[in-house]
């Protein structure tokens, strides 16, 4: 299968580490994988903010850019752009008399890498893993649109789990489907109620004891990882990507 | 209170005790909403039933009105339509001074809270008490609600204790049965003297002219039945079709709101008190009101007009959870609030669309399937010319270097430059609006390799 990438300007900038085990795992798979340089942002802060004429230019960007690229679908590591160029794409360039078609065309074609893996290669994901180490999760809120946090837990859940360890490692923090705070603009124009529920959210990861948080959005991992940070926690986040990378050998353990 | 919405919501994070409150009770409500839900047969099919029949409603909303205010008059009630706040205060001020009513019996109703009706009937010279409990006590303490079903979510034991003894001269409490007693005491007392009774609708049943109210503590059914005059003060949207349709909600309501499967009391009430009957009142007056619900009715955001005032959204958001209720400076707060605040009355709520991280959790909670992380981005496009020219400016400059992939690189490369380097990879202070970000967590440096770079120099020809 033909597979378009788009990385995410926040995976792109923040996390290439995640954006390189999506090449490697969908490589692994039997993907030809391939990358549009010349994409940027989907639009989804200005989006989000009410800032629709701006959102429209990023969409309509994006939209040229992966009509342009020939593909069979495009992948994306973050299911919050997923979800953005799936519904509000469309959305946001109805109007448009050259590109409402193709933005639909485009939105049909996305998928979130976890929901691609299953739906459209039939990846048995828990079977893929190996954990070396108890792990627990961070659900995105934007998840909802590609799977819920029972499909993440269960795509987590390997049968059998690695050969040190006896047991599910898998460690459910309490309220799974809290938001971390991030929310893009909100978190810098209110600033105090963002930290409050990032304090809250980290507070229920580090309750689990676990130390690997899996966290399949760039956004997300950039609060997440700040505050714990910031507060001195020993956790450590990465996405489902690296995870399966490393389990299957492709990429070497992070340092 | 005082200074713009971000700092009040910012004050609000700092004060634990409320902040402890609110956390302990809303995640309670929560998982016992879910709990509720998950017990109830095809929840979901009852919810999509629940948006049909309210969707339905608001696209017929005038011939409904038009049938309920024939119907209630047929049973006997006597009808007023109010266009505003001050128009519905001054025909149930004039009411009770027509009728020398000097004492009044609330059952808590949001509705007059929205239009202050205590101060207007006081202001009159006609005392009037609240009879649900909480309400009772945010009375007595002088505070304002700050949840739509919960009004004292935001109020401990010890609160509670210290107002009672001050304002009753009970002895010290704080264990809740002892506290309701005293309370029951008090309000029983004021029950026998009362004699006009004021209650809110949850529902109003069009083809019956039935009014139907939701309580817990009985106090609706106390106020409605023992003054000689009950008013009934209810917004345009409250009206559902028929009484079949009750159900529907009556099965959603409570288990949205707390996990109850039922409220301890229904009561539903056709018409003032009949010679067959032994008790109510001898005048039934309902106030359908309006308070700029038909400007809401004709624009982008009528979908609103659907809620049930369940309070299940408040409950759920986070950004709530960790403000509470008096920091949206608005009878009605939490998501729900964010939108109908600003609609109801005026721009100089536009802000609060925008305090919100658009998780979605109100929306998984909404019992009627009301799209409000939606309706907030709706909102917040319709009022972007409010927000400060920086940021305007800022949004227009980021979005067309955005789209010019050489212009994307620049500022990648940029970024790197201006977020500072002191060896660890992390930065404790960001430059310009992330200066704000900062304040509360460290900023990851961007990566030395971004993604494109890795892709061009090695990941491309790996296959």
């Amino acid at each position: 299968m033909n597979v378009a990438l788009f990385v995410t300007c926040l995976t792109d900038t923040f996390f290439p580490r995640a954006g390189e085990a999506v090449v490697r795992v969908l490589r692994h798979y039997g993907c030809q994988v391939s990358f549009p340089a010349a994409q940027t942002c989907c639009g989804q802060p200005a989006y989000n903010s009410g800032f629709h004429n701006e959102a429209r230019r990023l969409a309509a960007h994006l939209v040229d850019v992966f009509t342009a690229h020939p593909c069979d679908c495009i992948v994306t590591p973050s299911a919050s752009c997923a979800a953005m160029v799936q519904h509000h794409g469309p959305e946001l360039l109805a109007g448009d008399p050259h590109r409402a078609a193709a933005a639909q065309a485009v939105a049909g074609r996305t998928f979130e890498f976890g929901r691609f893996l299953r739906e459209r290669l039939q990846v048995d994901i828990a079977a893929a893993l190996q954990w070396r180490e108890p792990v627990t999760f961070h659900y995105p809120c934007h998840a909802r649109d590609s799977y819920s946090p029972a499909e993440l837990q269960a795509w987590l859940t390997p049968p059998l789990c690695g050969s040190t360890n006896s047991g599910a490692p898998l460690r459910l923090p309490l309220h799974v489907d809290q938001c971390c705070g991030f929310g893009g603009l909100f978190s810098v124009d209110y600033p105090e109620v963002s930290g409050a529920m990032l304090a809250e959210k980290l507070d229920g990861l580090a309750a689990t004891g676990a130390r690997l948080v899996v966290c399949n959005e760039a956004a997300c991992a950039l609060q997440l990882a700040g505050g714990a940070h910031r507060r001195g926690l020993p956790l450590r986040f990465q996405h489902l990507a690296e995870c399966l990378a490393e389990a299957l050998g492709l990429m070497e353990p992070e340092a | 209170m005082s200074g713009g919405l971000q700092d009040r919501m910012a004050a609000a994070t700092r004060d634990k005790r409320v902040i402890g409150a609110i956390r302990l009770a809303t995640w309670r409500k929560v998982e016992k909403r879910e709990t509720a839900l998950a017990s109830l047969p095809h929840a979901d099919d009852l919810r999509a039933r629940a948006a049909q029949i309210r969707r339905h409603t608001i696209e017929h909303l005038p011939r409904y009105l038009g049938q309920f205010a024939e119907r209630v008059a047929a049973a006997g009630g006597h009808v007023h339509f109010a266009a505003n706040a001050a128009v519905a205060c001054q025909i149930i001020t004039k009411l009770a001074a027509a009728r020398t009513l000097r004492l009044a019996v609330k059952s808590k109703s949001m509705t007059s809270e929205e239009i202050h009706l205590n101060a207007a009937l006081e202001a009159q010279g006609v005392q009037v008490v609240e009879t649900d409990l909480g309400e009772f006590i945010v009375q007595i303490d002088r505070d304002r609600p700050s949840h739509i079903i919960t009004p004292i979510i935001h109020k401990d034991r010890k609160q509670v204790a210290e107002a009672m003894v001050r304002e009753l001269g009970c002895e010290y409490s704080e264990d809740p049965q002892v506290l309701s007693m005293i309370a029951r005491h008090h309000l029983r007392d004021i029950f026998r003297r009362c004699d006009l009774g004021i209650s809110g609708v949850n529902f109003g049943i069009a083809e019956s002219g039935t009014l139907c109210l939701i309580t817990n503590e009985g106090n609706g059914r106390l106020t409605t039945t023992r003054p000689r005059v009950h008013v009934a003060l209810m917004g345009i949207e409250k009206v559902i079709p028929r009484l079949t349709d009750l159900p529907v909600f009556l099965k959603l309501i409570s288990r949205a709101s707390g996990g109850q499967a039922m409220s301890v009391y229904t009561t539903l009430i056709t018409g003032p008190r009949k010679p067959s009957d032994r008790d109510g009142p001898e005048e039934l007056h309902v106030v359908i009101m309006d308070n700029g619900r038909s400007g809401i009715l004709n624009g982008p955001a009528a979908e609103v007009l659907n809620c049930i005032r369940c309070g299940a959204c408040l409950n759920a958001c986070p950004v709530y959870r960790n403000t509470g209720g008096h920091a949206y400076d608005s009878v009605y707060p939490g998501p729900i609030g964010a939108l109908i605040t600003p609609l109801l009355f005026g721009p100089a709520h536009a802000e609060l669309p925008r305090a919100s991280s658009l998780c979605g959790a109100c929306k998984v909670a909404c019992p009627v399937n009301i799209d409000i992380p939606a309706l907030l981005v709706r909102l917040r496009h319709l009022s972007r010319g409010q927000q400060p020219w920086s940021k305007r400016l800022l949004m227009q400059l980021w979005s067309r270097a955005m789209s010019s992939p050489t212009l994307y690189r620049w500022g990648q490369y940029l970024l790197r430059g201006i977020v500072a380097d002191d060896g660890t990879g992390w930065a404790t202070r960001g430059p310009g609006p992330l200066g704000a970000w900062t304040t509360q967590r460290d900023l990851l440096r961007p990566a030395a390799r971004s993604f494109r770079e890795r892709w061009r120099e090695e990941l491309r020809d790996d296959a």
